[in-house]
């Protein structure tokens, strides 16, 4: 068996991520460029922790666009003779280096971590920007209007609160769940929301102008009707929409976990900002409720909205590989971070490497959004 | 002379942010001798609180004094270890704050906080600190001591908290008292208290006192001597009464007819605003810092160099003017606008027997049984005629803000009635219950308000444009994008701010500047009747003026009835056609602005007018102070709601019965139960002195 | 006070009675009942078995019927057989909690004070060297879930330092198998109480209050410890008591990583066999908990803000 030796192997390693490299110092550079129109994301460019932390959710973000170009063997392909080796080892027959060793069943460390990545990015934005779709329409009216609106939604929201969360996963997300109706309800109910926002916020600002409201609500509903179709149903007519049934289930027990969070937040800050004079300034033209909510409050809540997304969205890809890890959910095979770990840990003794690609992605993308989200808090709070 | 205590030479401090060094006091200096009192007079941002905590070498991390010296006692604060300044604090010198609720701990009995300072600069037993303390609560005049010692400081009033920051300032008797806007957050009537209080232990401690304030009357009522700054440096100082009289800066000159003056009105004196606003910090101009704002400017001799202070009279009067000698300051300034007396139209809004009670659960979250009801509007009865002023005084709690609610639809009364005619003539609607959504899109559109917190009155999201085309959308008004745009652009050349405003956002503004966009948006609609809540109270002085005379300007312009809310008295005055005087949600006194500002008074408004500062040596006023706080609303005195308070007060009567309402002429109405006679032989708060040598500046009036 | 407690006592009666009620349907799912058909008979039996061996053993009643009956049954302390254990519930889970109280006193005793001291130290002079250090150390162990840092700690100590044991065991409590559960715990949790910590002292030293207190020429120490202190530990209190739900996670992934046999292991064990009675006991408790802690804190917060307190 050949081996890399240290520099080979790192530098094999950084070679391989080339294009990653490039689309981080592209978007860096424009990011320069444009910083007075990025507001408060062009403030990141002055603090250290913000900056590094975007940096990392970069890098995870292009590598996730670009892990077929990154990895170097196939995430599934198995090599029966590389069996559990340490890092750097060579295949032979493609001559193509394993950098950071195999697994049990001889696939690729390096090649599945790269993958694992598109799994976490493509379901924990996702799933948090709709769960904060629901939760700022639910939140909205609660701190808003209050009374019973808000101690039923409240009542509601801190129910859910109080299920464990793994409890909670045991139960939503299991073979036996996917052969009821209940995954397609949850996502059924949880994507109309964002129909029904894009909707509102349109009928709410350009109630006095039909000439724009009618084509944009046209184009709203044919737009999110497809993808609804293709998305809960399976059922795109153009079939390029699609979900994998268990993705779908691990999607709405997400939303539905992570959505009454965001509810008690947007709450808050709805009743802090309803007392402002410029809400009182809104009613007294004679405002709608809705617009009152969407156009005058929520804009001005989007500071600690984002910074709360930042770390939610951490926290639902620390959730997705506690499902990983417990083996709940995905298929066995998946190359998703927490069944990596799940599948190598009982290893270590053996050889100690094998867990690692694996947990320092994961901690290392969490802990980028972490830096982010206290880059965005400290900068928004100097202004 | 006595040794200063205090010795201020060329100071300069500078806050070292990320946008680099932001110089805040720039070669500062000031003298304060034993037993004086001196004032610091100046406008939000020109640095006085700065200096004050200079004097403490309190600047937080990044405030640093980097040239000049300050001399306590003959000592140089500014080389002082810690622990020498920790001897030094509170116990040498000693602050009063602004906002006593924020500066005393939540979380710590009031007792323990005070007998924290004698115990940390004396060898002192617990028994004799807590001994001192309770004598000091006495000396401050709070009620029931004992009990006072044991609370909470969430527990008792504004007031009173002042108090016991003032208490907790003079235990360790200081040889100078640090004070930074003692009373701004407190209502006039009480802030009159608090001032007297101050002054009289200042005498009898022998307390050296330096007292920040942006208000110029409370200086002139509580100083010896002033110094007035401008943008981080001093311009002037003296003698205080000598400087209100003869002033050598352009910039006190301006203050000072910026302001008004409770016996004046808008047709005798305007006032002149001074133009422009404060230079940011890293934009402050060669030369003369105020150059640009005034109207003696020459070029090459204001902006040409660094200007000092030279003295200008041998009573130790100096001005940083260098066109002091050249200037005439006698000269009577030219009004920009001459008023005529506008004649009212027809009622536009009849307010007949309105009330509004709130249900309120004593404690929300531990549910408790007693509910009670606050009367924040009791029985209340006026009218607006087209093109009026009419101003609603009071302070605290007198239920002027929930009048304006009700009216504007936000809130719903319990009883009575509001009728409101859009246009002269036309059937009017009942307003007193229809909240905002319910009304049509014209009544709305005629009845706007324009707010009080210049920095929470636009949407900080929204540009300026947007902002003020949305209610013309909202209004109907202009019926392509095209016409609002172009409406928009009017309404902002109406309010005198340039057209590239329009795509700003609020954060790039100045608070006068938002108080403009506001105004115009109040104003898109062509209202008929506007109210404007507090519209200057949060704006420095020197803006004040200029944005009250727009203000007046477009109402005059399109004969709109103007519903004035304010605490201001001088305010009032000075624009008001009718005057509405409430305490604790009742109307205690309305009439024409003459009337209500001269006898007979409501004992109230008697004591109101006398607690205004005024910043006029040439007035003297009568001397009465109130007894305690307002009281709370949510449990008001029975009988006449002022009766805790009155100076006039009949036992038995005043207590238990409600007034009735005695009419002086068809507009003037009191209600009281002192007899037509007494009210007739009131004599005026005000009179005008103009003996320059008075030093008797004040009749003080024993009051109980 | 009273007035309060016993209205939040019934909130959290209501809460409890309607995620019982979730819960007992989630559970009482057909595909659910047909496993554990198929696992307390003969896994290959047909339909038709399926559906006579449910309707013999009153799986087949009306839902409110049995619902009604497991919550008569839960009142009275019955919580039924287990199918995993083979033996009643109630033999079951009150050892297990035992084993994981233990566990949760010493993560408690470790991660608390560390936290509030890490919290307290930073927050006391924002901006300082001290603080961005003890603010990356923090925000790096919220971002590091148990089964990262379990695992990493593992590597590190078990296998390659060799000074800890990677497998613990309930019967035998020792140092050596101990210290890598609490310790991977305290370590996630550690940093967010130490994050809310320092928001609420960095908050509480700018406050005026504090000023007035270094005005009054109080030394440093006096002004941190006498008046600061006491006002920044209010939120603190009430963010440690609401991490009760993540503890419960925490712990099921920590018993899982360590093979430590407590209250954690057992749902797993619950969940992974289809034993339904079980199952819904280990949620009931984990409810009762988060509730329960939810309910102190209220309280506690109450007692600890005079300016709350005193309202009553």
């Amino acid at each position: 068996m050949e081996f890399l030796n240290v520099w080979e192997l790192w530098g094999g390693v950084i070679l391989r991520f080339w294009p990653v490299w490039a689309a981080i110092l592209l978007t860096y550079f424009l990011m320069r460029k444009y910083r007075q129109r990025l507001g408060i994301f062009g403030n990141l460019l002055d603090s250290a922790v913000g900056l590094s932390g975007l940096m990392i959710v970069l890098f995870w973000l292009f590598t996730a666009l670009f892990a077929d170009v990154v990895a170097t063997f196939e995430p599934l392909e198995q090599f029966y003779r590389y069996r559990r080796k340490p890092p750097g080892v060579v295949e032979l027959e493609s001559m193509v280096p394993m950098f950071f060793g195999s697994d049990n069943l001889g696939r690729d460390l390096f090649s599945r971590m790269v993958h694992g990545s598109r799994f976490v990015l493509l379901i924990a934005p996702s799933a948090t920007l709709v769960a904060f779709i629901v939760g700022i329409m639910l939140g909205l009216p609660a701190g808003y209007k209050g009374g019973r609106t808000d101690s039923i939604l409240s009542f509601v929201a801190n129910m859910i609160l109080s299920f464990p969360v793994i409890v909670l996963f045991y139960l939503l997300v299991t073979p036996g769940i996917r052969e009821t109706a209940l995954p397609n309800v949850m996502a059924g109910v949880f994507f109309m929301f964002p129909i029904i926002f894009a909707l509102t916020v349109l009928r709410s600002r350009f109630s006095e102008r039909p000439e724009l409201l009618i084509p944009w609500s046209v184009a709203v509903l044919i737009l999110g009707g497809w993808l609804y179709s293709g998305i809960v149903f399976n059922a795109d007519p153009l079939g390029w929409i699609s979900m994998d049934p268990n993705e779908l289930n691990i999607f709405a027990a997400v939303v539905f976990a992570s959505s009454p969070g965001v509810f008690r937040i947007v709450r808050g800050l709805t009743m802090d900002i309803k007392t402002r004079d410029y809400v009182a300034a809104a009613q007294t033209r004679g405002e709608t409720y809705w617009y009152i909510m969407l156009w005058e409050i929520l804009p001005n809540s989007r500071g600690p909205l984002i910074v709360d997304a930042c770390l939610r969205i951490g926290y639902t890809t620390i959730l997705l590989g506690t499902l990983g890890f417990f083996g709940l959910g995905l298929a066995p095979e998946s190359p998703d971070w927490g069944s990596m770990i799940n599948q190598t840990r009982g290893f270590i003794r053996l050889i100690p490497t094998i867990v690692l690609p694996q947990t320092i992605a994961l901690a290392s993308f969490v802990l980028g959004l972490n830096l982010l989200a206290d880059g965005l808090r400290e900068e928004s709070l100097k202004d | 002379m006595t040794k200063p205590i205090l010795e201020i030479n060329n100071l300069s401090v500078s806050f070292f942010t990320r946008h680099g060094k932001i110089p805040a006091v720039m070669d500062f200096s000031m003298t304060v001798h034993a037993g004086e009192a001196m004032g610091l007079v100046g406008e939000s941002g020109c640095g006085k609180s700065t200096v004050a905590l200079a004097v403490m070498r309190y600047l937080g991390d990044n405030g640093k004094i980097t040239s000049g010296s300050i001399r306590f006692k003959g000592r140089d604060v500014t080389s002082m270890s810690e622990t020498e300044l920790r001897e030094l604090r509170g116990s040498q010198v000693s602050m009063i704050y602004q906002e006593p609720m924020a500066s005393l701990n939540p979380a710590m009995r009031v007792g323990q906080q005070l007998m924290e300072v004698p115990l940390s600069h004396e060898i002192i037993s617990n028994d004799e600190a807590q001994q001192r303390s309770l004598e000091m609560l006495e000396s401050v005049r709070l009620p029931d001591p004992e009990r006072i010692f044991r609370s909470y400081p969430h527990q008792i009033s504004g007031g009173q908290q002042q108090r016991i920051v003032i208490a907790m300032a003079l235990l360790s008797k200081p040889a100078l008292l640090l004070l930074d806007e003692p009373t701004t957050a407190l209502d006039v009537t009480v802030e009159a208290g608090i001032v007297a209080l101050v002054r009289e232990l200042g005498q009898q401690f022998g307390t050296s006192m330096l007292f920040v304030s942006h208000n110029l009357g409370l200086i002139l009522e509580t100083c010896d001597r002033i110094t007035v700054m401008y943008s981080g440096e001093a311009v002037e100082s003296g003698p205080i009464r000598e400087v209100f009289r003869k002033m050598r800066h352009p910039y006190t000159q301006g203050l000072l007819r910026s302001i008004p003056l409770p016996g004046t009105d808008k047709t005798a004196r305007p006032l002149i605003p001074i133009p422009g606003q404060l230079p940011l910090p890293h934009e402050r101009p060669q030369g003369c810092n105020f150059g640009p704002r005034c109207a003696s400017f020459q070029g090459g001799i204001c902006d040409k160099q660094e200007i000092m202070m030279s003295s200008v009279s041998a009573s130790g009067h100096f001005s940083r003017c260098s066109r002091v000698a050249e200037i005439d300051w006698d000269a009577v300034p030219e009004s920009s606008s001459s008023v005529e007396k506008m004649a009212v139209g027809d009622t536009i809004l009849a307010v007949r027997n309105l009330s509004k009670r709130y249900d309120v659960a004593a404690n929300s979250l531990f549910g408790g049984k007693n509910t009670g009801s606050v009367k924040a509007n009791e029985q209340l009865n006026f009218n607006a005629k087209k093109g009026e002023i009419v101003a609603i005084v009071g302070e605290s709690g007198c239920g002027k803000s929930t009048l304006a609610k009700i009216l504007l639809g936000l809130e719903e009364a319990s009883e009575g009635s509001a009728y409101f005619a859009e246009t002269s003539g036309a059937e009017g609607v009942n307003l007193a219950h229809s909240p905002v959504e319910s009304r049509n899109i014209k009544t709305v559109g005629h009845l706007q308000i324009v707010f009080q917190n210049p920095f929470d009155t636009l949407n900080p999201s929204h540009t300026i444009g947007n902002q003020i085309v949305r209610a013309l959308e909202k209004f109907g008004i202009g019926k392509t994008p095209q016409e609002r745009r172009e409406q928009m652009l009017e309404l902002l050349d109406l309010v005198k701010l340039p057209r590239e405003f329009e795509r700003r956002i609020p954060r790039q503004l100045s608070g006068g500047q938002k108080q403009r966009v506001g105004i115009a948006r109040a104003f898109a609609g062509k209202p008929s009747l506007v109210v404007a809540d507090e519209p200057v109270s949060a704006l420095d002085v020197s803006v004040q003026a200029a944005v009250t005379e727009l203000l007046t300007d477009i109402q005059r312009k399109d004969r709109t009835t103007l519903l004035f809310i304010s605490h201001d008295l001088s305010m009032v005055r000075y624009l008001a056609d009718r005057v509405i005087v409430m305490y604790l949600g009742r109307i205690v006194e309305q009439g024409t602005a003459d009337e209500v500002y001269s006898p007979p008074y409501h004992p109230y408004t008697e004591a109101l007018l006398s607690a205004v500062p005024v910043a006029d040596p040439n007035i003297v006023k009568e001397h009465i102070i109130l007894v305690g706080d307002i009281p709370s609303a949510l449990n008001p005195p029975s009988g006449c709601a002022f009766h805790t308070r009155c100076h006039r007060k009949i036992e038995g009567v005043c207590d238990s019965e409600l007034p009735p309402k005695k009419d002086f002429s068809t507009d003037h109405h009191v209600h009281c139960h002192l007899s037509v006679e007494t009210l007739l032989t009131m004599n005026s708060v005000f009179r005008i002195e103009n003996n320059e040598n008075n030093n008797n500046k004040e009749v003080v009036s024993p009051v109980q | 006070m009273l007035r309060f407690v016993l209205k939040r006592l019934f909130v959290m009666l209501l809460t409890m009675l309607s995620l019982s009620l979730i819960l007992f349907s989630l559970v009482n799912l057909e595909p659910n009942l047909r496993k554990l058909a198929l696992e307390q008979n003969n896994n290959r039996m047909g339909q038709e078995a399926v559906n006579s061996w449910l309707e013999k053993n009153g799986f087949r009643r009306p839902f409110f019927v049995r619902y009604g009956e497991w919550v008569a049954g839960a009142i009275t302390g019955d919580l039924g057989y287990s199918s995993r254990f083979r033996k009643p519930v109630n033999e079951v889970l009150p050892k297990r909690l035992g084993y994981t109280g233990i566990l949760a006193f010493w993560v408690l005793l470790t991660m608390v004070p560390s936290a509030l001291l890490i919290g307290i130290l930073s927050g006391m002079r924002e901006g300082s060297a001290l603080d961005r250090n003890l603010s990356i150390f923090s925000i790096t162990t919220t971002a590091t879930p148990e089964y990262v840092s379990g695992i990493l700690f593992t590597v590190i100590f078990a296998s390659w330092l060799g000074w800890l044991k990677g497998v613990s065991s309930v019967k035998d409590i020792t140092f050596e198998n101990f210290t890598l559960p609490v310790m991977t715990m305290s370590f996630y949790g550690m940093g967010y109480i130490a994050r809310m910590t320092r928001a609420s002292m960095s908050e509480v030293m700018t406050s005026q209050y504090i000023r007035t207190a270094h005005l009054k020429g109080l030394s440093f120490r006096t002004v941190v410890f006498k008046h600061a202190l006491r006002n920044a530990l209010i939120a603190p209190f009430t963010v440690i008591l609401l991490q009760f739900p993540w503890l419960l996670t925490g712990v099921v992934i920590v018993e899982k990583i360590f093979n430590y046999k407590g209250f954690g292991w057992t749902l797993v064990e619950a969940a992974e066999n289809n034993d339904i009675n079980l199952l819904l006991a280990c949620s009931l408790v984990s409810v009762v908990v988060v509730i329960g802690t939810q309910l102190i804190s209220d309280v506690g917060y109450a007692y600890l803000n005079p300016r709350i307190r005193m309202e009553s």
